[in-house]
C-alpha cells in the first residue's frame, strides 16, 4: 500500500518537475512547482517526517510560492517566446543522449556507493518534538547560523530595493 | 474491514451535515443581517424563507455557465474547484466530540486524528489562497486580477499573526493534536472557572479572530471583493456552479476557522460549567425557546401565520425532552452534550462573523496592510514571547 502511494506521488512529482521546465507560461510553471512541493510533502509524510511535510506545505507551497505567483500576476508576465529554433532531429537525438546519460549516472552510483539497507516507510523519527530537540541540541550552531544568513539576505534585499523607492 | 465501513459512515454523516450547514449558513446570514437592519430578510420561499437555500441551489445549477473570451480555460475552470476542495478538506481532522460508544462500537467523533492536526489545518489554509488568486488571474478581467492580487497579499500578511496566535496555546498544551488540545482544557480553576485557553490567551484569541476575518475574506477585510471598487472582485466573471463553488468555499472556510478557534481557545466540547449544572443548560435553553415561540405563536395579537411559530416551539420542546431523557442514557448523553457544546460555540462564533459583517464598514486597503504589519504582527509576537517566557519559567 505504502509502496503504491510512493510510486503514485513520485510519478506526480517527476511529471510536475518536467512540466515546470517545459511550460512556456510562468504561471503554469509556478503551479507545476507547487505540484512538485505538494507531492514531496506526501513523500516526507510516507517516510514518517510529518513535521517536515507540514513545514514544506506551509513555508514553500503556502508562503514562498504564493509570493512567486503574486509577483508573476502583478507584473502580468506573458507566455515566453522561444528565442532559438531547434530542428526535430536535434530533439530526438537529445532524448536518446539524455537516456544514455541518466543510465550512465545510475550505473556509476550503483557501482561506487556502498550497499545500504532499504528505506523503511514511516521509520524516520520526524515528529515535531524530535525535530525541535535536534535543532536546539545537536544542530544548534547550524540553526543559528542559518537564521543569521537569512537575516543578512533580508537586509541585503532591503538595501538593494531602497534605491528604487 | 470494520474500520473501513465505520470510516465510510462517518465520512457520509460529516459530509451531509457540513454541506447542509453551508447551505443554511447563508440563510442564517441573510436573516441575521436583515434583522440587524430592521428588515425581515428572505420570507417568500417556505415558512420564514426556510426553503430559500434549496431554491438558490436549483437556481445556480440551472443557470448557464458563461465562459468569457480569451480566458485561460484550464485555470479558469480549475480555480473554483481548488478553492472548494481546499476549503472542505480541513474538516477531516477536526474532532466534534470525545470517544463514544454506540453498542459494541467504540469510536472518536472525528474522521481522522493527526499528531500534527493543527499544523495540517494551517497548511491547508495557507495554500487555500490559490483558488482565489488563480480565479482572479485567469478571468482576463482587470477587476478580477486586482481582487486576486489583493487576496494573495492580504492572506500572506494575515497568516503570520494567525499562526503566531495559534502557537501560544500550543506552547501551553505542549501538543499539536486537536484531541490532546481539548483534553488539556478540561477541568476547572477554583472549581468553576473553565480551564480554557481563552482565559490566559485572551490577546491571542482576539488576534486569531481578527486575522481569521482577513483569512476568510470577510467584512471588514473583504477587499478582494469590494463592490464599489472592483465590481465583485475575483469572482466577477464566474456564474452558475463555478460561482457557487467560490461561495461555498467562503462559508466552508468560516466553519473551519470557527471550529479551530473553538477547539484551540474555547475548550472544544468541554462545557463551561461543572458536570451536574452543565447538563441542565441545554434543556433550559431549548425549553425556554420553545415556550417563548409557542406563546408568541398562539398570541391573539398575531393575525397571520399562526402555524410556523407554534410548530417551531414544539420542535424545540421536543429537543428539550430528548436532552432530558438523555440524562438517563449515559451513551446518548455523551454524544448529545459534546455536540451541543461544540456546535453551540461554533454557531456563536459564526454569529459573531455575521454580526461584524452587519455592523462594521470596510477598511481601506492601505489601512488593512498597515494594521496587519504595524499593529497585529508585533502584538502577536509579544504575546508569543510572553507566553513562552511564562511556560519556560513554570515548567521544570
Amino acid at each position: 500500500m505504502t509502496a503504491l502511494i510512493f510510486l503514485i506521488f513520485a510519478a506526480i512529482a517527476v511529471f510536475c518537475a518536467i512540466s515546470l521546465v517545459v511550460q512556456t507560461h510562468p504561471v503554469s510553471s509556478a503551479l507545476s512547482l507547487i505540484g512538485v512541493m505538494g507531492s514531496l510533502a506526501v513523500l516526507y509524510l510516507l517516510l514518517g517526517g510529518e513535521f517536515i511535510a507540514a513545514a514544506q506545505l506551509i513555508v514553500y507551497a503556502g508562503a514562498i510560492m504564493v509570493l512567486f505567483v503574486f509577483v508573476i500576476m502583478l507584473l502580468n508576465a506573458g507566455a515566453e517566446t522561444p528565442t532559438f529554433q531547434t530542428s526535430s532531429f536535434v530533439k530526438y537525438l537529445g532524448i536518446v543522449l539524455l537516456v544514455a546519460f541518466l543510465g550512465l549516472i545510475s550505473f556509476i552510483i550503483q557501482a561506487t556507493l556502498p550497499k545500504t539497507e532499504g528505506v523503511i516507510f514511516g521509520n524516520f523519527q520526524g515528529t515535531a518534538a524530535d525535530v525541535g530537540l535536534k535543532l536546539f541540541t545537536s544542530y544548534l550552531l547550524p540553526f543559528e547560523v542559518t537564521s543569521v544568513l537569512i537575516l543578512i539576505a533580508l537586509v541585503g534585499a532591503i538595501v538593494l530595493a531602497r534605491k528604487e523607492i | 474491514m470494520n474500520f473501513f465501513i465505520l470510516t465510510l459512515i462517518k465520512v457520509a454523516v460529516v459530509a451531509f451535515v457540513l454541506l447542509t450547514t453551508l447551505a443554511y449558513l447563508q440563510w442564517i446570514e441573510r436573516k441575521v443581517i436583515a434583522h440587524v437592519q430592521l428588515r425581515v430578510g428572505p420570507y417568500r420561499v417556505g415558512p420564514h424563507g426556510l426553503l430559500q437555500p434549496l431554491a438558490d441551489v436549483v437556481k445556480l445549477i440551472t443557470k448557464e455557465g458563461l465562459m468569457p473570451s480569451h480566458v485561460n480555460k484550464v485555470f479558469y475552470l480549475m480555480a473554483p474547484f481548488v478553492a472548494v476542495l481546499l476549503a472542505l478538506i480541513s474538516i477531516a481532522v477536526i474532532p466534534f466530540g470525545p470517544e463514544i460508544k454506540i453498542g459494541p462500537v467504540t469510536t472518536w467523533m472525528q474522521l481522522t486524528d493527526l499528531r500534527i492536526g493543527i499544523l495540517f489545518v494551517i497548511a491547508i489554509s495557507s495554500i487555500g489562497v490559490y483558488g482565489v488568486a488563480l480565479g482572479g488571474w485567469a478571468s482576463n478581467n482587470k477587476y478580477s486580477l486586482l481582487g486576486g492580487l489583493r487576496s494573495s497579499a492580504q492572506m500572506i500578511s494575515y497568516e503570520l499573526p494567525l499562526a503566531l496566535a495559534v502557537a501560544a496555546p500550543l506552547l501551553l498544551a505542549n501538543t499539536l493534536s486537536f484531541r490532546e488540545m481539548v483534553n488539556y482544557q478540561s477541568g476547572y480553576w477554583l472549581g468553576f472557572i473553565p480551564r480554557w485557553n481563552v482565559i490566559p490567551e485572551i490577546i491571542g484569541f482576539i488576534i486569531f479572530m481578527i486575522a481569521s476575518f482577513a483569512e476568510t475574506n470577510r467584512v471588514p477585510f473583504d477587499l478582494p471583493e469590494a463592490e464599489n471598487e472592483l465590481v465583485a472582485g475575483f469572482h466577477t466573471e464566474y456564474s452558475s456552479m463555478n460561482f457557487a463553488a467560490f461561495f461555498m468555499a467562503e462559508y466552508a472556510n468560516m466553519v473551519t476557522v470557527t471550529a479551530v478557534a473553538t477547539l484551540i481557545f474555547l475548550g472544544g466540547w468541554q462545557p463551561p460549567f461543572p458536570e451536574p449544572y452543565s447538563d441542565a443548560i441545554p434543556i433550559l435553553i431549548f425549553a425556554l425557546a420553545g415556550l417563548i415561540a409557542v406563546y408568541h405563536g398562539v398570541h391573539p395579537a398575531r393575525r397571520m401565520d399562526k402555524f410556523t411559530l407554534p410548530a417551531t416551539g414544539l420542535v424545540f420542546l421536543g429537543i428539550a425532552a430528548i436532552f432530558g431523557l438523555s440524562l438517563f442514557v449515559p451513551m446518548l448523553k455523551a454524544i448529545l452534550m459534546a455536540l451541543f457544546w461544540f456546535c453551540g460555540k461554533v454557531l456563536f462564533l459564526l454569529f459573531v462573523f455575521i454580526w461584524v459583517r452587519a455592523t462594521l464598514p470596510r477598511f481601506r486597503y492601505d489601512q488593512l496592510m498597515r494594521f496587519a504589519w504595524i499593529f497585529l504582527f508585533p502584538l502577536a509576537m509579544i504575546n508569543l514571547l510572553a507566553t513562552s517566557l511564562i511556560v519556560a519559567l513554570t515548567t521544570k
